[in-house]
């Protein structure tokens, strides 16, 4: 079994470069837990002001705040979110509580709101008010850290599989190896085979390292099941592969592999779901619907977010699938360039 | 005699380079054939067409009557490329292994092929090591391990012996002498006289043209020259 072979020495080969393993695993996890610490750091604690608000109100705010809550002006208050000291003020106007957030960061924003909401519900005769909310700089739209931590596990595994993978499949063809097993009466689809088999492994392994690590030990929010999430970082994974090993055919070393990392790798970073995508120009929304990783991420997200299963998300599935596979046909074709048997 | 090879008016190019012109050859079963030229004279380009994965824009090539390419014909072809085509990574013997498993040799058959061409390159005690810590010239012995393992009956060498030493030459050159005794077609590129001079028979190769053809003595005779070098360059003299 030809398959067989190329499998094997793969996996041989790897297994001698501990480095390049350490990079397809543990790189992933230590940017991830970089971004943890800096997005997840400890709760923030908001300082709040008010003016006018009736006295059960406050009491319960300052309990909730576990500090006094700061009495000054509307238009004090704003002097003190230029001054970036202050993250809200609260008051009644027209008999209902206002709230104006500082809004510019989306810590502070949900970290004043839990404090509020918290308030207003232990206020047993107050349950039905709804306090109107205001932003002084940007918008609830913005919540960082529950749309990135999912989608960066998909990021990273598909980043550094893309890198690892381009590289070993353009060493085959730097080193001459390429030919040699050109010369052969292997089949060019056997060799794409192998490679994406042999690779493929090491991915499972990756992907299982780096979602156990994200769940268990960095206790990213997850509402989906484990293994589910597996099968989608590994699809992603694959695809990632195939790109990688079908891009090196058009480099000719490894510097021009890292030349693909700001044209295929950055461009789905950003438009794959870490930043919102509603409110750009319509044709780089469509853009993003030709990239693998917006469908990855989509799953990922859908999974750990909202708890969906697989059967929910066999469209993206479905898509993902199908560029691995494009990308597997083309890469076989590919070397047509270098053998055309 | 029969014939190995038969090239019949090949011509390849590389976007407007024409690498090759009008090229026709015929290497007889069980000889040492030399294909002597200097760099860019297009002796790879043919090697690699002969072996099959290039192919030109025009006329045919046959090897024991079957017309390459063929995956068929690559199973009885070995070919040592000019680079050593080897696994950094893995040991001697994982490297064969893998080119064992490729030609579907079955586990016993490779086991055996292992220890045969290791012998015959003298890399027996060296099989467990891995092959970055090989210096140039065992690399280049396991390179024609490698291209050995199936036993083919057409062995392509692509500059052999760059790079080694004049005692490990000698060796090399024995060995395929052996080979040769055992009935193997073996043809070699060069651009070093002395070891064109080796060759049963040698075919000059010059701008994309074979410019002579024949044994090393009757080359030297017909421009009544003493050394290969000469012979090359008066023949070379007679094209223009």
């Amino acid at each position: 079994m030809r398959v067989g072979a190329v499998v094997i020495r793969i996996i041989r080969q790897l297994l001698r470069d501990k480095r390049s393993i350490a990079l397809l695993i543990f790189a992933p996890l230590l940017v991830i837990t970089l971004v943890w610490l800096v997005l997840d750091g400890d709760p923030y604690e908001p300082k709040i002001a008010a003016e006018n608000i009736p006295a059960p109100l406050e009491q319960v705010l300052q309990n909730e705040l576990e500090k006094d809550v700061v009495q000054m002006s509307e238009s004090e208050a704003k002097e003190a979110f230029q001054k970036e000291d202050l993250d809200a003020f609260i008051t009644i106007k027209n008999h209902v509580p206002y709230v104006l957030l500082e809004g510019s960061d989306p810590t502070a924003n949900s970290a004043v709101m839990k404090v509020i909401q918290t308030a207003f519900s232990s206020l047993s005769d107050q349950k039905n008010i709804q306090p109107d909310v205001e932003y002084y700089y940007g918008s609830d739209k913005i919540n960082l850290f529950d749309q990135t931590g999912s989608v960066l596990i998909g990021f990273f595994v598909f980043f550094f599989v893309f890198v690892l993978g381009g590289i070993s499949f353009l060493r085959e063809r730097t080193q001459g190896t390429l030919e040699k097993l050109l010369s052969t009466p292997i089949k060019r689809w056997e060799i794409v085979t192998g490679y994406l088999l042999g690779f493929g492994l090491f991915t499972i392994i990756q992907s299982f390292v780096i979602v156990t690590y994200c769940v268990y030990v960095l206790d990213i929010w997850m509402a989906g099941d484990f293994w589910q999430l597996l099968v989608v970082t590994f699809l992603l994974a694959i695809t990632a592969l195939a790109l990688a090993t079908l891009l090196s055919a058009f480099a000719n070393n490894e510097l021009q592999i890292m030349q693909f990392i700001p044209i295929v790798i950055i461009p789905q970073a950003f438009f794959s779901g870490i930043f919102n995508l509603e409110t750009l120009a319509e044709w780089l929304q469509v853009l993003s619907k030709f990239m693998p990783l917006t469908y990855g991420a989509d799953a990922i997200q859908e999974i750990m977010i909202k708890g969906k299963d697989l059967v929910d998300l066999w469209q993206d599935l479905l898509i993902l699938f199908g560029f691995a596979l494009l990308f597997y046909v083309l890469n076989i074709f590919a070397l047509k360039k270098h053998r055309r048997l | 005699m029969a014939s190995m090879i038969i090239v019949r008016k090949a011509a390849i190019s590389f976007g407007k380079e024409k690498v090759l012109k009008n090229i026709d050859l015929d290497v007889n079963e069980g000889e040492i054939f030399g294909l002597l030229g200097p760099s860019g004279s297009g002796k790879t380009t043919l090697v690699k067409m002969i072996t099959g994965i290039l192919e030109g824009d025009q006329g045919e090539i046959f090897i024991k009557d079957q017309k390459v390419p063929s995956l068929e014909l690559m199973k009885s072809i070995g070919y040592m490329a000019q680079s050593d085509a080897l696994y950094q990574e893995l040991t001697a013997k994982e490297n064969l292994e893998f080119i064992a498993a490729i030609y579907g040799l079955k586990r016993q058959e490779r086991k055996k092929a292992i220890q045969e061409v290791l012998e015959i390159v003298d890399l027996t005690d060296h099989m467990d090591k891995v092959v970055k810590d090989f210096s140039g010239g065992m690399k280049r012995r396991l390179s024609l391990a490698a291209s050995l393992m199936h036993k083919p009956d057409l062995l392509i060498l692509d500059e052999p012996t760059v790079g080694i030493d004049p005692v490990l030459r000698q060796s090399i050159w024995s060995e395929l002498r052996k080979l040769k005794n055992n009935g193997m077609t073996i043809l070699v590129t060069t651009h070093v006289m002395d070891e064109a001079e080796k060759c049963d028979r040698l075919a000059m190769l010059r701008d994309g043209y074979i410019i002579a053809c024949d044994t090393p003595e009757k080359l030297k005779e017909n421009q009544k020259v003493d050394s290969l070098e000469e012979a090359f360059l008066a023949y070379g003299r007679n094209e223009k």
